[in-house]
This record gives C-alpha cells, structure tokens and sequence, in this order.
C-alpha cells in the first residue's frame, strides 16, 4: 500500500506551487548572476599588464626645440613635443576654430587645463591617440603645411582629425575632445615621469 | 508538423509521399530509437516549399554551404596557426609558406569570408525584393539578422587573428566605438583589450571568440532560423501564402516536396558557385586588395597607423556612415542605427502586398535607390574621408535612412497591382 495521501487536484494550493516556482527561478538567476563574475572580471588587466603599465621616464635634454618624442607608456605612445617661442605664438589666434578652446570637455589633469595644455609652456605632452576611433596623429609642426592657415599641430590620417600645437581639436574634425594629456610631473629639471604626479600613480 | 489526414477513398498519393516497402530490421530498430524517418518525412520529403522559387532562392542554401566551408577550412588553420602577438604573424606566412597545401587552406578561409557576405547580402536583398520579413516571418527574420551580427562579429575578429598592421588598426578603431558609450565607454574598452591598448591578452580573447564561442553561436542560431522557416514555409516570388490554397488533401496546391526538387536544385547551385569560387582562390585570392588588404602583409606595428584605413569591403558601407559625420558620438550612433534599422523592416513596411512585382513604382524606387546608396557607401567607405568623398557619404547616407524612415508612408501610399490567386510558374 502506499503510504503517501493522494492528493485531489482541487487540493493543489496553486498560489504556493507558483510561489515556489517564481521563488526558485529567482534565486537560480541570483546564482548565476554571482557565478558570470569571475568570468567577467577575467577580462581586465592582468596583474601583469597592470605592472606593465606603471610610470615611464624620459630624458628631456635629449629633445632639440621643435622636435618630438615618442615615448611608449602603457604600450601607447606618449607625444613629448619641445615647442619653441614660434610653435607656442601659433597657439594663439584661432580659439574661434576649435570646438573646445578651453578643454572644458576635454580629459586632461587640472594642471594641463590652460590654453598651452601643459604645466610649462615648453613641453608638450599628449597621448598619441586620437579621440576619434584611435590612430596615431601625424605631427605636421610646419605652419601652412596642410593649407595655408595651417597654424601647425597633428593631423590624423585615419579621419581626418586636425589638433594644433597644444593638441585641441579644430572644428570640422570627427573627434569631438581634444587630445588627452597623461597625469605626468618632473621629478627634476631635464627628466619627465609620465603617469605620476602628486596624486600619486595613475 | 505530420498531420494524419483520413481519406476515403483511394487518392492519388500526394506529391512527396512513395509507396514504400515495409521496413525492417536495422531501420526498424532504428527509428523506435531515434526518429530519423520521421525528420526525413516532416522536414525533407514532406516539407512543401513554393514551386515558383527562381534563382534568388540559392542563397540560403549557398550560405550554409560557405558555413560547412568555414568550419572545416577554420578547424584545418588551428592546427597549424599559433595565437599570440609574438607567434601569430609568423604562423600565418608559414602555414602560406611550408604548411603542405596550406596556402589552398588558409586563401579558402580568407575567400570563404568574403563569399559568405555576397551569399548573405544577396540572401537578405531577396528578403527586400520578396518581402520575406512581412507577417508570419518576422521571427524568422530577426532570428536571420542575428546570424548576420553574429558574422560581422565572426569576419572582424578572424581579420585580427593575422596580426598584420591592418589587423591591429583596424582593432583599434572597432574597439574604440565602443569608447562613444557615454559613461561606460572608456572603462569598457579597457575591459573588452584587456590592457591599456590592442595587445597579446586582446589577440587571445579575439581567436576564443572566434573559434569557439562565436562559431557555436552562428550554428545555433542557424539551427534556429531553418526552424522557424519550417515553422512558417518559405516565402516565394509571387509573395503568396501557398498554405492558403490547398487542396483535397490538405496540402498546399502550389507546394512541392523539398526533396528531391529543391536539394537537387541547392546541389546543381552549389556546383555553380564552386567554379565562381575556384576562380577567385586560385587566380585573384586577394582581389586586388577588396579580399585581402595589402598593408595586412606586414605585421602589427602599435607605432605605425596605415596611412588609410579602411575594413574589408562587406563593412564599408557602415564605415562610410561613420565617417560621415563629424562627431565621433553621432557617427558611432548612426553606424549601429545603419544595421539596426534592417531589424525594424517587419513592421515599417506597410504595403498590402509582399513582393516586389506588385508593389508600385514608390516602393520600387524607393528600394532602387538604396541599392545605390548602400553600393556607393561601400565604395565610400574605401576611399580617404576627404573633400567630395564626405559629401558624397553624407548624401547617401541621408538616402540609406530615408529608405527606412519613410518606409510606412510609401508602402501605403503605393498604388500596388492585384496579386494573383495562385503563384506564377510556368513549367520546363
């Protein structure tokens, strides 16, 4: 004989049984949830990209005035230009052709927020990607090498995007910001750190 | 699906059914295990397919021939290709250059991506001619977009795993679209690398996607969309339901069995397109450059871009949108809106009729002019975004949304013609 009662179906508390079943499928989806985590996380930067990517130094005497360097940080290469009195003069004079003049809506650290993008008006530093989709901007320094009122800066040959020597965007570029400017500082005279400075490691 | 209908008396057999002889032993035993007769009977010889399917119905067919070919050309590539951005450029030139064969195995890849996307644009443009997305195929349609997703995903991936320079800039540009994502952006694309640029952890990421996940998707999903079409019955020219004339046996009146017309039809389209096929891979592998791009044949350098960057072709009228328009947010919004907009097509298309021969002369205009438009975007889209060429990309692009946006207004406003009772089709 069976030892278990049988059950009419009008006896079936259905509410409970739906009760139970909504309760299950939530904290199944729960799990799940926790368990797409790890898998998910993977996908950051290994320890070992991150201690890749820890601060660079660059010896600045070795730039002569009005040339560049390309230094990698982060396996991106980093723009260190050496303006000289005539690149920093052609800065000036065409706030009205660029979309963000005064970096308002541009990534850079406080100190890079000023019309020369630098804390000193000598050196330039810039990260050598475009805001548009990512290429590497073509340095065309001489003025009216692009067109006659070329003031000088980068040009991005992947889309056409023009910066000037301070790295803003001009109007009628695809990128939108101007060129970022890494957190960077001296620790003296004649050397630059890229990705640290007061605060601290980027 | 196998419905049993009782007939009195003795009919002529349905189309599609032969008088068998009993069965015995092995398939006897066989079918109480595994129902192959009864997929054969519901799904092969007893699926009813229009009668009136002309030469824009091979695609479908030649599509999942250019899958097999995939799948087969692609598991014989990672036996012999090396992941990683150190080993990947050299494994490649040697499975071209020592690998026996290996340059056959690896050009029918490369040839084999680029015949997939001319099988399955001329595959969804039947779709437009025929109005096979229109009610009860709307399913059948997204679930067919979602393939064709799921193989953009498949084509840009497989194009990094070469680790030439195109391939590593042209990661670089696809990946930071999604940098556009207000808020997200930047901390996504960091996730989606894996490192602070393109790098070895992104090449590896990439070639899993590639090989595994992204090819599991692309069956499924192809599994998905042959159910739904069985579900619902294929569309056909004349864009009229052959479910709704049937005849004393219940079956459709203008249906014929799916085999053996149809796979002996797909079978003779396939020999057709293999000659094409062999043409190409043998003579002009790289296509002038549109198969293969030359500024590939050198490997990754994060230092160096091309001077000209541009995707292989089937992305080009995309690219072209993107370009476009200068604002980098706005132009990454209307390139996802550009293939988005093929999914809403189901409920745009407010025509009383399905098919374009009896749509009137908006529709057809309408459908003419974005033929051009998405053509001339594609050239577009490999030339430098300069001077006219913008100009050009920005009219055109107007056009190619136009033909969506004003989709509702001009199927009901078209004087369309009557369609036919039964589907036109005349005998060989």
């Amino acid at each position: 004989m069976a030892d278990h009662a049988v059950v009419a179906d009008d006896e079936v508390d259905l509410s409970r049984r739906k009760f139970l079943t909504t309760a299950t499928i939530a904290t199944g989806a729960v799990g799940v949830a926790f368990a797409a985590v790890p898998f998910i996380e993977s996908w950051n930067p290994s320890e070992r990209a991150r201690a890749e990517g820890e601060p660079v130094l660059l010896d600045l005497t070795k730039i002569e005035p009005g040339q560049m360097a390309t230094p990698i940080w982060r396996k991106t290469p980093i723009y260190v230009v050496r303006r000289t009195r005539d690149m920093l003069a052609r800065i000036a004079g065409h706030d009205s052709e660029l979309k963000d003049p005064n970096s308002e809506n541009s990534d850079q650290p406080p100190y890079a927020m000023n019309t020369q993008r630098s804390r000193t008006g000598e050196f330039l530093v810039l990260i050598g990607i475009c805001t548009h989709l990512g290429c590497l901007p073509k340095q065309r320094f001489a003025a009216g090498e692009l067109y006659p009122s070329w003031p000088g800066g980068f040009h991005c040959p992947c889309h056409g995007s023009r910066f000037d020597l301070a790295g803003r965007v001009f109007n009628g570029s695809p990128a939108s910001t101007n060129l970022r400017v890494p957190r960077y500082s001296y620790p003296n005279p004649g050397t630059l750190l890229i990705g640290e400075d007061e605060k601290g490691v980027v | 699906m196998a419905v049993k209908i009782a007939t009195g008396a003795p009919a002529p057999l349905p189309t599609g059914v032969v008088a068998e002889p009993a069965k015995k032993g092995f398939w006897v035993w066989l079918n109480k295990r595994l129902p192959v007769e009864e997929f054969i009977t519901t799904q092969m010889t007893g699926y009813l397919a229009p009668k009136n399917f002309n030469v824009w119905y091979f695609f479908g067919s030649l599509a999942l021939a250019v899958l097999v070919l995939q799948l087969l050309s692609g598991i014989y590539l990672t036996m012999f290709y090396k992941v990683g951005a150190a080993t990947s450029f050299d494994s490649v030139e040697y499975i071209m250059r020592e690998v026996d064969y290996g340059w056959l195995i690896r050009y029918l890849h490369s040839t084999g991506a680029s015949a997939f996307f001319i099988v399955v644009y001329l595959h969804m443009y039947r779709a437009l001619l025929y109005g096979s997305y229109r009610a009860p195929r709307e399913l059948l349609w997204l679930i067919g977009m979602a393939v064709y997703l799921a193989l953009m995903a498949e084509a840009f991936m497989g194009y990094v795993l070469p680790w030439g320079n195109m391939s590593f800039w042209g990661a670089q540009v696809i990946v930071n679209l999604f940098g556009t994502i207000p808020g997200i952006g930047p901390g996504l694309v960091e996730w989606i690398r894996g490192d602070y640029a393109i790098a070895d952890a992104t090449l590896d990421r990439f070639f899993a996607m590639h090989v595994a996940l992204l090819p599991l998707a692309l069956i499924l999903l192809v599994v998905l969309h042959l159910a739904a079409l069985h579900e619902v019955g294929s569309n056909n020219p004349d864009g009229i339901e052959i479910k709704e004339k049937v005849g004393r046996d219940g079956k459709p009146l203008d249906g014929i069995p799916f085999h053996p017309y149809y796979t002996v039809k797909d079978i003779f389209g396939v020999g057709v397109f293999a000659v094409l096929f062999a043409i190409v891979l043998f003579f002009v592998p790289t296509l002038g450059g549109l198969f293969l791009e030359s500024p590939n044949f050198e490997p990754a350098n994060p230092l160096s871009t091309p001077e000209h960057i541009a995707p292989v072709w089937y992305f080009t009228p995309y690219y072209a949108i993107l370009r476009a328009v200068p604002d980098q947010r706005l132009g990454a919004l209307l390139l996802l809106l550009s293939v988005a907009a093929f999914l809403f097509l189901p409920w745009l298309d407010r025509s009383p009729v399905k098919s374009m021969r009896y749509k009137g002369w908006m529709s057809r205009t309408a459908l003419a002019l974005f033929t051009v438009s998405f053509v001339v975007l594609g050239y577009l889209g490999l030339q430098p975004a300069i001077g006219v060429y913008v100009v050009l990309a920005r009219i055109f692009t107007g056009i190619y949304f136009l033909y969506f946006l004003l989709m509702p207004f001009y199927t009901k406003l078209d004087p369309v013609k009557p369609v036919p009772e039964r589907v036109i089709y005349h005998a060989h």
